[in-house]
């Protein structure tokens, strides 16, 4: 079984919704990095795409793959696990940076 | 000095670590998983001396359930901030709060969380007065910030670690 064809509609429906939502949430985030107007502001907002935007995805993913596989298909579950492990340090790093930055 | 569990926790997660990325629960998996583990275990324990031995780890499951809610919600809350910006810029600011927790992991795994949440940055943590700087990104109502951090996070971290 290959290509789109082979997902059963009970996981596509959901996939995709989950896709769009999940596209939804990072283009708002990014959209963050341009409205808000300072650094402060603006570390904010690319958080979205990495929580629940990446979410969204890996979810997607498990449903769709776990409905060709025929079995519970889990290891996207890892990649949750390194980004809520990885991407925080890169955000404490720059703030810490940009108080450094502009302390008196 | 509390009991302690049989085991400390980074090995177990590293033999799901190993399993979770084989993608299977093979016994041949299993034993080089508990192998790996073991040796990493080992390796690990010059750079970072002190374990990670929480004592009562059923309720992760509770706090991560909670975390995962306030994902949701905090998201949805930047998000309004980000649409709403071009009518009001948001009232960034910094905050000051005085913790009761001194465990180096739940310090650890309180920085993960409030970093990892949008909205909020943990932005510095003064070791001598267990004080937590914190970044919000709306800053409306400080005691409210207050109250998620010290009883919506720290108390149970408090009793898995501590």
């Amino acid at each position: 079984m290959s290509g789109a064809a082979g997902v059963p509609l009970w996981a596509a429906l959901p996939a995709a919704f989950l896709l769009v939502c999940g596209g939804l949430l990072t283009v708002l985030g990014s959209l963050g990095l341009l409205r808000l107007k300072d650094f402060y502001a603006r570390i904010h907002a690319p958080t979205m795409g990495g929580t629940l935007g990446t979410g969204c995805v890996l979810i997607a993913s498990m449903l769709v793959s776990s409905a060709v596989a025929g079995r519970p298909v889990i290891h996207e579950l890892l990649i949750t696990l390194f980004i809520m492990l990885t991407s925080p340090v890169t955000a404490m790093l720059l703030m810490r940076a940009a108080m450094y930055r502009s302390r008196d | 000095m509390k009991t302690r569990p049989l085991i400390p926790l980074l090995p177990p997660v590293l033999l799901a670590v190993w399993l979770l990325l084989n993608d299977s629960l093979a016994p041949g998996q299993i034993a080089l998983g508990v192998v790996f583990a073991s040796l990493v275990t080992w390796a690990v324990a010059r750079l970072r001396p002190l374990p990670a031995w929480p004592r009562k780890l059923y309720l992760v499951f509770g706090l991560s359930l909670r975390v995962l809610v306030d994902i949701v919600r905090s998201n949805i809350g930047v998000g309004r901030v980000i649409l709403g910006a071009s009518r009001r810029q948001p009232l960034v600011g910094f905050m000051q709060i005085p913790l009761d927790m001194r465990d180096p992991h739940g310090l650890a795994m309180l920085a993960l969380i409030v970093t990892g949440t949008p909205g909020t940055v943990w932005s510095g943590h003064d070791p001598e007065k267990n004080i937590l700087t914190l970044h919000v990104l709306d800053l409306q109502d400080e005691a409210a910030w207050i109250h998620i951090i010290k009883h919506r996070y720290e108390r149970p971290l408090m009793e898995i670690f501590e």
